[in-house]
């Protein structure tokens, strides 16, 4: 089992952001917005950046005349949350011990 | 708690929090807004027959043999349409081979029943007391605020299905005489418009 600190989710808003991707198939933009309770530009900037680590995927569609984002989790980004996560708890353990 | 730990809580936490109890199936909505439909028909037939529902009324409802009847068909069409609810979503549930009893559910069913059931006694406390004008408006209201406080548990759009409902339980309680009728828009025609503005919102 991989157990890795990843710097992609050493920001709290990033590492929110993949839990709820971890149980939801797909979430959209206001959806997060409302939940992890940031600003537009805090949010944008936090999806953009695990967009270019390949850890989500963005779908744009159209719902009437307004665009509606969605986001899901790639493979890559599961395996590597679920790593952070090894890590998390390892840590703990040792502390533990 | 270690900052290891902490990290772990919130994202468990998270992960509840941001799931959403999304197994409501949109034929639910609409069968129980033809329960609703029917009941009122029924309801009509009882009261008003031959007179128009705008009409007087040929029967009183405080005649115990009519009231058994209305509370009869009312437990019915409540009964009817939450059992169709809890089939077709058991039903979508067996499909994904998932647990319909989970955090998602749980919060939604505690936001949404917890209004209603207080509105449910009280409405019968208070119709107890002979205030017969106060049913159609006031579940009518509970109903719209069940809603809204469930909406943030389920599809946020039925939080419009809740304002829908409150306005006309405002209306009702403005226009007393015409609650049948009310009551037949708000449970029985709105849920079914809501339905269709769904589909075509999202199914197109």
């Amino acid at each position: 089992m991989e157990a890795i600190f990843d710097k992609a989710f050493e920001n709290v808003v990033r590492l929110r952001i993949m839990s709820v991707l971890m149980v939801n198939e797909h979430y959209d933009f206001n959806a997060f917005k409302e939940l992890l309770e940031v600003t537009d530009g805090n949010l944008a900037s936090h999806l953009k950046s695990l967009e270019s680590s390949n850890y989500i995927q963005v779908n744009k569609s159209f719902l009437g005349r307004k665009t509606h984002t969605t986001y899901k989790a790639t493979n890559a980004g599961r395996k590597a949350f679920e790593a952070h996560l090894n890590y998390l708890e390892n840590l703990i353990r040792y502390n533990n011990q | 708690m270690t900052h290891a730990e902490k990290e772990l809580a919130e994202i468990k936490s998270i992960m509840e929090r941001s799931t959403r109890f999304l197994s409501l199936s949109g034929l639910s909505g609409v069968l129980a807004g033809v329960f609703a439909l029917i009941g009122a028909g029924l309801a009509y037939y009882w009261v008003y027959y031959p007179n128009t529902p705008f009409g007087y009324r040929t029967q009183y409802i405080n005649q115990d043999v009519v009231f058994l009847k209305l509370a009869i068909t009312a437990f019915a069409v409540l009964g009817l349409s939450l059992i169709s609810g809890l089939v077709l979503a058991l039903k979508k549930h067996k499909k994904s081979k998932s647990s319909l009893w989970n955090a998602a559910s749980r919060r939604f069913v505690a936001a949404f029943f917890i209004p209603l059931m207080v509105g449910g006694i009280f409405i019968v406390a208070i119709m107890f007391r002979g205030y017969w004008m106060i049913v159609a408006p006031a579940s009518l209201i509970f109903y719209g605020m069940a809603l809204l406080n469930a909406a943030h548990h389920t599809h946020s759009d039925i939080k419009y299905l809740g304002y829908c409902q409150m306005a006309t339980g405002i209306c009702a309680a403005f226009l007393p005489g015409y609650g049948l009728l009310f009551w037949a828009f708000g449970f029985g025609i709105l849920h079914i418009v809501y339905r269709i503005s769904m589909h075509l919102k999202y199914d197109k």
